[in-house]
């Protein structure tokens, strides 16, 4: 018969009434007290049996033994069994000695399957970490990721060396391929938010430039902060989220799923033929994006300084040409080749590390994009001081 | 027969700190379809990842006869692999998964290539599927497809992972005779991972169990003779289906 409900509560009908079930702390004048269970014990009344049973045990003091009486138990289902025995491996840590006595046939088999005749085993209760645990753990852990990006660093270098001497072995075919996914599909994106970046810099800069009369400054602002700072930065953060991530994901799911293994079986290096592709093109491709990008910025300044500052086309040609020193240029290329490299680095190490089936492949995408952002930071930091004290 | 092709002495493996299997030597021959066979989390796979070169031992060494220790990192791959989930390359077509290896190792042309791909999906009775990606392909039809690739350089030995796992019944069959027909009518070496019992018996000539408690190889043979002379009780609860995490 199918189960049907009634209001809130779901009941299950039985083509045979069940005996209902009963407990009875029953305690004999000359032996110690039993918990005497009666009747068909179903989970479907696992909660008002639990709230019953434990009521009946919490008074029973330590030493004092309380069997389980289970000889007029005519069924009793798993779910029932487990929190039975849960309450009686509960009993005997708290130093009452308690077993299941009596049961007989399929009740004394689901009592074996439950480990209800076996010493109870216990809990390890999982201590909180303290505050200095965490922060240990929180710099270990960083230090592993550095040396893991590092030893990949090393091993990909290798495997440039080994790729120069053999240039027949790389996966050539792979880069155009990867170069348009990487630096083609970025452009619309790329166009977009280093425009819009060169316009809201200018209008912020001509706020405060035009109170001293300084308009034409603002090409200045604009030319030196994009092409120097903004525009590699910018555009390394755009190829980190679109590219970087993908590259993490791919290699992630082609390791989840076997697929490097498979490669390393049928004899080609994964580091030959899936990372230096990618390195490459990425290293290839970031340069000339933020060359696009260091022009857009520029044309966004431009549109503020015509319609906004009253400045000619010419004039805020003229003044960015005087600003803008092809060093300051350079400099944001070089820049990004590092920016490429270590886009390219770390999300293949995160793609490389990647475990634990779908979840793992989420997880090392979303380390792989904090990773990388981290890092265009700290280079771009290293970058300023270097060329700062070096004058250039 | 009788012509050893992997020797491995003393081989003790596992994952960081924890060690799977110590001190394992067995001979696989030249012909045979060797099972490695075990309750889940023994280290079946482990251990065929150890003897095709993806991983590392604590000890002990494999010697793939006329090869040496397996090594990956050295040009053309002298055995096969299939992996438990197939592993083909999901942005390629099955016909370019075969044709890699193909491409890779050796100089023949791009229709000398088809023709290769061609008879080797065919031998696998895939001859339909070229085209298709693998996301289209069932589950036993991924298998046959892995393997068609594992076969693609005409290895003389071939790993396989678990063939049957997640496979029906009728799949799981003909992949069986798959196997039988690399073994006896191309003359291949085939070591096999699977607690498919009906596979075993079915296809292996030899085996090995492997214990996770005592953590070392506990039966040597033919399945069939282990089935029924072995007085090993975790053997014979094994091959009877009593073993708990068989």
């Amino acid at each position: 018969m199918a189960p049907t409900t009634q209001g809130k509560h779901q009941r299950l009908l039985t083509l045979s009434p069940r005996r209902p079930s009963r407990i009875e702390l029953v305690a004999p004048v000359a032996a110690a007290p039993v918990l005497k269970l009666e009747g068909t014990l179903v989970f479907a009344d696992a909660a008002p049996l639990w709230t019953r049973l434990q009521k009946r045990v919490e008074t029973v003091p330590p030493g004092e033994t309380l069997n389980f009486d289970m000889s007029s138990v005519e069924s009793v289902d798993g779910g029932t069994m487990a929190l039975l025995v849960h309450l009686r491996n509960d009993l005997k840590l708290r130093g009452v000695p308690s077993d299941f006595v009596g049961a007989r046939g399929k009740v004394e088999e689901i009592v074996r399957l439950y480990h209800g005749h076996e010493a109870p085993l216990r809990r390890q209760r999982r201590k909180p970490k303290s505050g200095f645990d965490q922060i240990g753990e929180a710099t270990v852990g960083f230090l592993g990721a550095v040396k893991e990006i590092l030893g990949f660093f090393g091993d990909m270098i290798l495997a440039l060396v080994g790729l120069l001497r053999e240039p027949r072995t790389a996966n050539w075919k792979e880069i155009p391929h990867i170069m348009e996914r990487t630096g083609a599909d970025a452009v619309p994106i790329v166009i977009l938010i280093n425009f819009l970046v060169g316009f809201v810099m200018a209008f912020q800069g001509a706020g405060q430039l035009r109170q001293f009369g300084a308009n034409i400054f603002v090409a200045d602002l604009v030319g030196v902060s994009v092409t120097r700072e903004l525009g590699p930065l910018m555009t390394a953060i755009i190829v980190c989220g679109r590219s970087g991530a993908a590259f993490a994901a791919e290699l992630g799911t082609m390791k989840v799923s076997e697929e490097i293994d498979a490669l390393r079986t049928m004899g080609f290096g994964p580091m030959r033929y899936l990372v230096l592709p990618r390195a490459l093109a990425v290293m290839v491709v970031l340069p000339m994006l933020t060359l696009l990008a260091d022009l857009v910025g520029m044309t966004g300044g431009l549109v503020v300084g015509v319609i906004s500052l009253d400045l000619t086309i010419g004039s805020y040609l003229n003044e960015t040409l005087k600003a803008v020193t092809l060093w300051g240029v350079f400099s944001g290329v070089v820049k990004s080749v590092v920016f490429a490299l270590a886009i390219s680095l770390i999300s293949c190490q995160q793609g490389f590390a990647t475990s634990g089936g779908a979840e793992g492949v989420g997880r090392r995408t979303t380390s792989s994009v904090v990773s990388i952002l981290f890092a265009l930071i700290l280079i771009d930091a290293a970058f300023t001081v270097v060329f700062y004290f070096f004058h250039l | 027969m009788n012509e050893p092709l992997i020797e491995v002495t003393d081989l003790t493996i596992g994952y960081a700190d924890a060690v799977l299997q110590q001190d394992a030597s067995f001979t696989v021959y030249r012909g045979d379809i060797f099972a490695i066979l075990g309750g889940s989390g023994c280290g079946k796979s482990t251990l065929l990842r150890h003897l095709v070169g993806l991983e590392r031992p604590f000890a002990g060494h494999v010697n793939v006869v006329g090869v040496g220790a397996p090594n990956l990192d050295v040009g053309r791959p002298p055995y096969g692999v299939m992996f438990q989930s197939g592993a083909l390359f999901g942005s390629m077509t099955v016909g370019e998964n075969v044709a890699l290896s193909l491409e890779e190792w050796t100089d023949l042309p791009h229709d000398a290539v088809e023709a290769v791909v061609w008879g080797k999906l065919r031998l696998v009775g895939l001859e339909g599927a070229s085209g298709k990606f693998p996301a289209e392909l069932s589950g036993g039809m991924k298998k046959r497809a892995a393997i068609a690739r594992a076969l693609a350089l005409e290895p003389e030995l071939i790993f396989l992972d678990e063939p049957s796992a997640g496979l029906d019944p009728v799949s799981a069959v003909e992949l069986d005779d798959l196997i039988l027909t690399m073994n006896k009518g191309l003359g291949l070496t085939v070591v096999v991972v699977t607690h498919e019992l009906e596979s075993i018996f079915r296809i292996a000539n030899r085996c090995i169990m492997l214990d996770k408690e005592s953590k070392s190889i506990i039966a040597t043979g033919d399945p069939r003779t282990l089935r029924d002379t072995s007085d090993d009780p975790r053997v014979h609860g094994f091959f009877n289906r009593l073993a708990k995490e068989a």
